[in-house]
């Protein structure tokens, strides 16, 4: 069973007490509100990610659930505690990464880990972690000589060290190179996989369409969408996103859309290169259409080197419902685009 | 752990549980200890500075300082005092300044540790600093010729030192948990050089203008050096610095406690 099917069902039934949830929390600096009312739950074992726009208010809500601030109003339970009241006996099974490292310069990534492995009494082996990040050339370099990507690295290193029931990760790919965050979705998807609860903030939205069993969007405050990445994305007018090895005649694309989306279909270019969009279907795409599509192409000798089926990215959603002006801007170059 | 183990899920599976709360705060004073060593203008102002103005001042005889008998008779107790600024403010305040700026102690605070033991190391840390000062000057001084006087009392010098720290401390943390790093490094080392002038330590407070000696004889500096140099055998009544000193106590490490952000 997926984490997911998890979730849902236990929402109805004799339903395990969720790994976090946070009702109704409100949050003001003096007169600035910066949270106004969110509510979510993370299930245990499940891979949460809250998404949104700097300012938005994620981090916020992550020091909350961490214990380092107190919501105003509204309640939150941690693994079924209070994080501020039953801190002590909270921190144990949690398993941090902030997104200011919150490492002494002057340290090496070797001496932090073997510090912070004496706050446990059978942690993870620090030298096992520090190959395991990719950090055993840098283990004694001091902090500020690190590259940004070692200091993320380490910091999630410090996060893992006492096998964390709970583990929160504030933009953990940040600063990252292409090489380290691909190693460090796998980590994640690793983590998940072995049963780590997971709360991600992230502004990487592909890794959240890959990795994450529900996403809650957050902007100026309040929730504005949430649900699994398919839930967030399905809404709205089937399509389907293609791009294929050479460009198609007017006609042909006129032709493809007959042969494979039936009548009231149309293809059309969409972005450089021979990318096209296929809109109109009557019903969410299935089989036959990517069958039909890819025989159409292999009559013509053309390879289909790309296919998206659904409605859009979650980009392409998140920009909806966070940035309606760039969202705005966005269609609009579209529709220009395929007029 | 029964369960298969490989790299990629190294952080999963059952929790470790924590140690205790007193072998976490040892490992903090450690590193606290480890990370001071490692900051070369720290081991200036906390020992070779103390030391050196015991030294140079015993061997010239200058004016002396507070205290009576003979010249390294009266710049002992000043030197003591001036360890305890340097390591319970001076130090502490630079290097909580930057842990706070850096987000050391807020990772601290998120992790099993936790703040009190986050608290309970610092205060090791200047307590273990303290002693080998003492230790350094006590045995610098005795070297010199210095013996303790007859009304010497190590209950007084204890008060004193606990007091003192207190205070100096609680100054110290007011300023790094409520200041930019920067300006901790600027003031905390500008107080340190006030407090040598107005501590009594390098000269006696009676040849500063009559306005500015009674001033300075109520700040902390002075009757720190004035408990100090009463316990070490230098006679006098310890009543009223001990009270001042009690006071600054209360004052700064009570400020200091509700004033100090973590972040």
């Amino acid at each position: 069973m997926s984490a997911a099917a998890a979730a849902s069902a236990a929402t109805v039934g004799a339903a395990p007490i969720a790994a976090i949830s946070v009702a109704s929390i409100h949050k003001a600096y003096g007169k600035r509100a910066i949270l106004t009312g969110v509510s979510f739950e993370v299930q245990r074992g499940e891979l949460f990610a809250l998404l949104g726009p700097n300012g938005a208010g994620k981090t916020t809500t992550v020091e909350i659930i961490e214990g380092y601030r107190k919501a105003d109003a509204g309640t939150v339970s941690v693994l079924g505690l209070d994080p501020v009241r039953d801190g002590t006996k909270l921190r144990p099974s949690i398993g941090l990464m902030l997104q200011q490292g919150g490492i002494d310069n002057r340290t090496t990534p070797r001496e932090v880990l073997r510090l912070y492995a004496r706050f446990y009494r059978d942690p993870e082996a620090p030298e096992a972690l520090l190959t395991a990040v990719d950090l055993g050339a840098a283990a004694n370099t001091r902090y500020r000589r690190l590259s940004g990507g070692e200091k993320q690295r380490l910091s999630l290193a410090l996060a893992l060290l006492g096998r964390p029931k709970l583990l929160i990760l504030d933009e953990p790919t940040a600063g990252m190179d292409p090489a380290a965050k691909h190693a460090t979705r796998e980590r994640i998807a690793a983590l998940r996989a072995a049963g780590t609860t997971i709360l991600l903030t992230t502004h990487e939205l592909g890794d959240v369409e890959l990795l994450a069993d529900r996403v809650a969007v957050l902007d100026r405050g309040r929730v504005v969408a949430s649900g699994t990445p398919a839930e967030l994305t399905g809404a709205g007018a089937p399509r389907v996103r293609f791009r294929l090895s050479e460009a198609l005649a007017d006609a042909d694309a006129a032709a493809l859309a007959r042969a494979v989306g039936g009548a009231g279909a149309r293809v059309s270019a969409a972005g450089a290169g021979a990318a096209y969009e296929m809109t109109g279907l009557a019903a969410a795409p299935d089989p036959r259409l990517v069958a039909a599509l890819a025989a159409w192409c292999a009559e013509r000798g053309l390879l289909l080197t790309e296919l998206r089926l659904g409605a859009r990215s979650l980009e392409e959603r998140y920009l909806e419902l966070v940035g309606a002006d760039v969202a705005a801007e966005a269609e609009g170059a579209e529709a220009e685009g395929a007029a | 752990m029964s369960t298969p183990r490989t790299t990629d899920t190294l952080g999963a599976g059952t929790p470790a549980k924590p140690a205790s709360w007193l072998a976490m705060t040892w490992a903090l004073t450690l590193n606290e200890l480890r990370v001071a060593a490692r900051r070369g203008e720290n081991l200036l102002v906390t020992f070779v500075i103390p030391a050196g103005v015991l030294l140079v001042f015993s061997a010239f005889d200058m004016t002396g300082a507070t205290g009576t008998g003979t010249p390294v008779d009266r710049m002992l107790p000043g030197s003591i005092a001036l360890a305890v600024i340097a390591a319970a403010m001076v130090s502490l305040a630079i290097a909580t300044a930057f842990d706070r700026s850096y987000g050391v102690i807020k990772r601290l605070g998120g992790s099993p540790a936790g703040a009190s033991a986050v608290v309970a190391s610092k205060t090791m840390g200047v307590i273990v600093i303290e002693v080998v000062q003492t230790l350094l000057l006590v045995g610098l001084a005795t070297a010199l010729g210095w013996t303790a006087g007859p009304g010497a009392s190590v209950l007084l010098v204890v008060a004193g030192l606990v007091l003192g720290t207190v205070a100096f401390a609680g100054l110290g943390l007011l300023m790094a948990g409520t200041l930019r790093a920067e300006a901790v490094l600027a003031l905390a080392n500008l107080l340190f050089l006030l407090s040598l002038v107005l501590g009594g330590i390098v000269m006696p407070l009676d040849k500063l203008p009559g306005a500015v000696a009674t001033v300075a004889s109520g700040l902390p500096p002075a009757a720190l050096a004035h408990v100090l140099a009463i316990g070490l055998g230098g006679g006098g009544d310890a009543t009223e610095p001990l009270i001042i000193l009690a006071g600054w106590a209360v004052v700064l490490g009570g400020l200091a406690a509700r004033k100090f952000r973590w972040d």
